[in-house]
């Protein structure tokens, strides 16, 4: 034999793994449509009535809200498509299929999480565009790319928490289960609406959630966060270590009973 | 890798190719653990307990794992050596049982592989597709590809392997070559019932193996039932009915599980 090549470019099976994922989801509308039309949905029921308003510090009320409905949307990608994708996957045995060829898991992943970052994004540029112009929202564009760029960058946890769902439930139990956890979550979060107009104990109970620390990031962004961006980025981080403990030891589980 | 069901072949399959772990011993492939990413890239796999998601094209997700393989074949080519290329646009949804079995040895093959493991490839197959997929394993056979497969029909096992492995309850009960294997297995079934209660003299020392006999009525496995039956009139018995049929896998293995360690 000549001297070729013993495995194939990681690179490039990242890029076709990648664009993959990404054409799989596009032809699934029910994922594709909901994860772009509901928070512009939303954020027309519940925002654009008060988008024009000021908030009692000053801010852009439209601005809060619009920053709310993004956080909700980007954390319901990530929910929703690892969740729903990952148990649906093990349910086709996608997954025994994966395992036999050469493509590494590690690239199998970054491949789901960057197809979930570029919908994530698509989901963003949309709701924003829809708010400057339907709801007449106006900040600079360095506002909205740091919106943009702190919701992706903080979204880890979210992929961790899809990751466990997608690990612990099978295929018809995920999407009850999914809504089940994130929508509670994001309500109580102050996602849907401003945290002062919920009742005190949702209040006392929101600064223990991730959804809450992840709509401070988002608050922050447009200039309304209450918090300081370490405390946000620590609670962050502590509920990805707890959601990825749950997946990993739901994956080790599975992987000892189908694979050991 | 010739066995009834529940006889280990999927499970050997599994071992083979690494998505099992061997509670005793190890496995080795081109020197490697299974699951080593250059082993991986030189085999080719197909496995009944799995499914892709149905919304790619054919040739989409061939294109797909050919990016997996360091050297793969042209998508065209892959395609044809499946039966596939007039579905090559159609949505794996929308694939027949039999078609969807030729996409997995489309997979299977895309990459070029040295070895191919193929867990009951033919199951699911009409007429048409399982001429092609024995065509196709002819054609990777001398072009020297090694080529493991599972099947529980002996006819299959004999039409394409050079070398046929009997496995039951986890067990190798024959390693040989199919001529050699045929006429180990006794191909013919005789159930017989004599003018007279039957004794051990009877039926000692004729060319078959003796399944049941009880009373007047016996059953025997052999490949010579002419032989059978001439010995039995030189012994003087009578028979009252006599059957001759073809017997079945799972007699056979039960032949070769019992064959004594010396003959009787």
């Amino acid at each position: 034999m000549t001297a070729a090549r013993a495995v194939a470019p990681l690179g490039r099976m990242l890029l076709v793994q990648t664009w993959s994922e990404m054409r799989i989801r596009w032809r699934i509308p029910a994922f594709s449509l909901t994860v772009v039309a509901l928070p512009v949905l939303f954020f027309t029921f519940f925002g654009l009535p008060f988008a024009r308003q000021t908030r009692p510090d000053g801010t852009s009320l439209g601005a809060y809200l619009l920053a709310s409905f993004a956080a909700y949307g980007v954390g319901s990608v990530m929910v929703f498509g690892f969740g729903i994708g990952v148990a649906t996957e093990r349910g086709l045995k996608v997954d025994v299929l994966m395992r036999a060829t050469p493509l590494p898991p590690a690239i199998a992943i970054a491949a789901k999480v960057l197809n979930a970052l570029v919908y994530a994004l698509l989901s963003l540029v949309i709701l924003i565009a829809y708010g400057t112009l339907a709801g007449g929202v106006r900040q600079d564009l360095t506002v909205w790319l740091s919106l943009i760029g702190s919701l992706l960058a903080g979204s880890v946890p979210f992929i961790a928490l899809g990751f466990a769902i997608g690990y612990l439930c099978g295929p018809n139990v995920a999407p009850a289960v999914a809504n089940l956890i994130y929508l509670p979550l994001s309500f109580a979060s102050g996602l849907f609406m401003p945290l002062s107009q919920l009742p005190g104990f949702v209040r006392s109970v929101a600064p223990y959630l991730p959804a809450y620390h992840y709509g401070q990031l988002a608050w922050g962004a447009v200039g309304a966060g209450t918090e300081p961006l370490a405390v946000s980025l620590a609670w962050l981080a502590g509920y990805t270590a707890l959601f990825l403990a749950i997946a990993i030891r739901a994956y080790h589980r599975e992987e000892s009973r189908k694979f050991g | 890798m010739l066995g009834p069901n529940g006889a280990g072949k999927t499970t050997s399959i599994s071992l083979m190719v690494g998505l099992r772990r061997p509670s005793v011993g190890e496995v080795r492939l081109f020197g490697r653990p299974p699951t080593d990413r250059r082993a991986r890239s030189r085999c080719g796999v197909m496995l009944q307990e799995s499914g892709t998601t149905g919304v790619l094209t054919v040739r989409e997700i061939v294109d797909v794992f050919r990016a997996y393989y360091p050297a793969p074949l042209p998508t065209a080519r892959a395609l044809a050596m499946a039966g596939l290329t007039e579905q090559a646009a159609a949505r794996i949804g929308a694939l027949s049982g039999g078609q969807r079995q030729r996409l997995y040895f489309a997979l299977a093959i895309c990459g070029d592989p040295d070895v191919l493991f193929l867990d009951e490839p033919t199951v699911g197959m009409d007429v048409e597709a399982r001429r092609a997929f024995v065509s196709s394993i002819q054609t990777l056979a001398a072009a020297g590809k090694t080529i493991v497969f599972t099947t529980h029909y002996l006819r299959e096992a004999e039409e394409l392997a050079r070398r046929i492995v009997v496995i039951d309850h986890g067990t190798v009960i024959a390693d040989a070559s199919p001529a050699e294997l045929k006429a180990r297995v006794p191909g013919k079934k005789i159930t017989l019932t004599a003018g007279r209660p039957l004794a051990a003299p009877d039926l000692d020392g004729l060319p078959a193996r003796v399944l049941s006999a009880a009373g007047d009525r016996a059953t025997l496995l052999s490949n010579e039932p002419a032989a059978v039956l001439r010995g039995l009139f030189g012994r003087g018995v009578e028979l009252l009915d006599l059957e001759v049929t073809g017997a079945d896998l799972e007699e056979a293995f039960l032949a070769l599980t019992r064959r004594p360690e010396t003959p009787r």
